[in-house]
């Protein structure tokens, strides 16, 4: 950069004009500005959350966590429920679409032909970007009457010795497991599309490899493809449990939003999101407000961390991987 | 002469060739199942939605009690009005910050930045929601004249915290792509950073700004929790002024959703139709061409 090593350097015009060194520092301030902006809302959710929150922290204190009774007329307020309701439709939902995407991400990236892969790997995709309250509307529409119908009674006259498969009410429509079904499908396109990638990305030479030594396709993927990317599933994993735990209109719109919460899945319940979108616009005094605050809290504490442990999986998998170039 | 080995598979190796068989059809089974989901969702919402689209539908508003017909105009004005805020607000911080990133920031910096963006990014939309009424929407902010009511500008900026990371994250991940030859042909030529930055390495990553911009529209225009608490209390007249709370496509479909009435029921499915057809059209197109910028500045590279 330094103009005075070029011979002619008389000849040409100064190169840090001053034009140049102010709109170096503005660009630069601005940029780091908008940064810090970025950083310092992160911050203020966190702050204006936990304050809002404040009133109901101050009169329940920590055993809102595990206090049962919800009732805006009593003023008694207590999350116990909600959290529960939050892990069964989130674990739930995982459950069902850990296998589904691992098989889907293995399909996509070792077992379908290239015309194939594209297409199926878009539409998949798509299902992503449907809106949440669409899944919704089509929950309580079609998938909740179906399951009444047909999958509740089915499940509950082969596994209703289970305590939690157990026949609920009547054809009850609003329920926690239709509630699992719509988020396994909004989890399903995340954590597929994660897993492909994660697929893509071992080294053919190992899976080749594998298959000169007569391996089968399948004994290549659980001897070679699996163990190279486990980590990676988890996180992908994990990722779709923080979307399930904090999906509020597409569960609310189904589970039926009721406590008490039963044993069985076939029944109606609630979750911390859903409670939140539901009763906020109803919410009939200053400690209710502040109590369905706190219940955002909880859920806000529960993502961030499901969110960090996300992110230190994949960074130590990654350090694993390029032995932490 | 020796009988050459059997070519058909007995014993361990009929069962190797059976579970590989099994796995390969589960695998197939489980995109099919996916693909599935997505076909009779998009499917129900098409065939129970398609009738209720005419005029009517798009140009006026709800109907009053009692009366049939009506539409849904208001809440198309609101999306766009929303959708338009968040963006005027995620656009710039977001693509400041990337450049930032990808231009200044030292190593260190640069992944405290990323992480805090993706922790924002896994930040439910409702808590985004619950943020933006305890900020201004609950309290009235001196510096705001439009404090202490719901707004336009309250759901666009809640909107907007949701669209940021994913412009920010996309627009790195474009300037990463602008391959370094282009910024030293530039310094060597004499010209400063900041022109370089604006003259060579934003246009060149252009493309996969906008589009990664039209696929954070695309999500922002479905997000229904963020306006539960900052802008759903709305009339039935077409508001464009955005100190006013407004009508929007994806709380309307939550409300009628949720309503005793068949035809509410109708203009839902209705709504849910435009939504989605807007929404995957966009992301298609948006995915289309960000696959064609990123070969053309892979190839480049």
């Amino acid at each position: 950069m330094e103009a005075a090593s070029v011979p002619a350097a008389s000849r040409l015009p100064r190169t840090r004009r001053p034009t140049d060194r102010i709109g170096d520092a503005a660009l630069y301030g601005l940029t780091a500005f908008a940064a810090a902006v970025g950083l310092l809302i992160v911050a203020a959710i966190i702050w204006r959350v936990a304050d809002g929150a404040w009133p109901a922290i101050r009169v329940f204190g920590i055993g809102f966590v595990w206090h049962n009774e919800f009732n805006p007329v009593t003023s008694k307020f207590g999350a116990r429920d909600l959290i529960i309701g939050t892990v069964v439709t989130s674990f739930g939902a995982v459950l069902l679409a850990a296998p589904l995407s691992v098989a889907i991400g293995l399909f996509l990236s070792e077992l379908a032909p290239p015309s194939v892969r594209g297409p199926v790997g878009t539409l998949i995709e798509m299902l992503a970007a449907v809106p949440s309250v669409v899944i919704g509307l089509w929950g309580i529409f079609v998938l909740a009457p179906f399951d009444a119908q047909h999958v509740q009674p089915f499940l509950s006259s082969f596994l209703g010795w289970i305590p939690i498969f157990a026949h609920g009410q009547d054809k009850a429509e609003s329920t926690v497991f239709t509630a699992i079904i719509v988020l396994t499908i909004m989890i399903i396109p995340i954590t597929s599309s994660i897993c492909r990638e994660l697929f893509i990305g071992v080294p053919t030479e190992l899976e080749e490899g594998s298959v000169a030594l007569g391996a089968t396709r399948w004994e290549m993927v659980r001897t070679v493809i699996v163990p190279s990317v486990r980590g990676g599933v988890v996180a992908a994993v994990i990722l779709g449990l923080g979307r399930a735990l904090g999906e509020a209109i597409a569960v609310s719109q189904v589970i039926g939003n009721f406590t008490p919460l039963k044993l069985t899945i076939f029944a109606p319940g609630d979750t911390l999101a859903s409670r939140v979108a539901n009763q906020y616009q109803g919410a009939v005094s200053n400690l209710h407000v502040a109590a369905l605050i706190y219940v955002a809290l909880l859920l806000l504490i529960i993502t961030f961390v499901t969110n960090l442990a996300a992110q230190r999986v994949v960074k130590r998998f990654e350090f694993q991987r390029t032995g932490g170039d | 002469m020796q009988p050459g080995p059997a070519l058909k598979a007995t014993g361990r190796g009929r069962r190797r060739l059976i579970v590989n068989r099994l796995a390969e059809s589960g695998a197939s089974a489980a995109a099919l199942v996916a693909v599935l989901a997505l076909a009779i969702v998009v499917w129900s919402v098409g065939s129970r939605g398609v009738h209720a689209l005419n005029l009517n539908f798009f140009t006026k508003g709800p109907a009053v009690f009692g009366a049939t017909g009506g539409g849904v105009a208001p809440a198309l004005v609101g999306t766009l009005l929303l959708v338009a805020i968040a963006t005027a607000m995620a656009l710039p911080f977001g693509v400041l910050t990337a450049i930032y990133v990808s231009e200044f920031a030292q190593r260190r910096i640069r992944e405290q930045i990323r992480l805090w963006l993706d922790v924002l990014n896994g930040f439910p939309s409702i808590v985004i929601g619950v943020f933006v009424f305890a900020l201004c929407v609950k309290v009235p902010l001196p510096l705001f004249g439009w404090g202490h009511h719901q707004s336009a500008i309250a759901g666009g900026f809640a909107l907007g915290v949701i669209m940021l990371p994913l412009v920010a994250r996309t627009t790195m991940e474009v300037l990463t792509l602008v391959p370094n030859d282009l910024r030293e042909a530039s310094y060597a030529l004499g010209v400063s950073k900041w022109q370089t930055v604006l003259r060579v390495v934003l246009p060149t990553s252009f493309g996969g700004i906008l589009t990664g911009t039209t696929l954070a529209i695309a999500r922002a225009a479905g997000e229904t929790a963020p306006l539960l608490f900052t802008c759903s209390i709305a009339g039935q007249l077409v508001d464009w002024n955005p100190s006013h709370s407004v009508a929007s496509i994806p709380l309307t479909i939550f409300q009628y959703s949720e309503a005793p009435d068949p035809a509410l029921h109708e203009q839902a499915w209705a709504l849910a139709f435009v939504l989605i057809v807007f929404v995957l059209l966009t992301s298609l197109t948006a995915r289309f061409l960000l696959d064609r910028s990123h070969r053309k500045l892979g190839a480049a590279r």
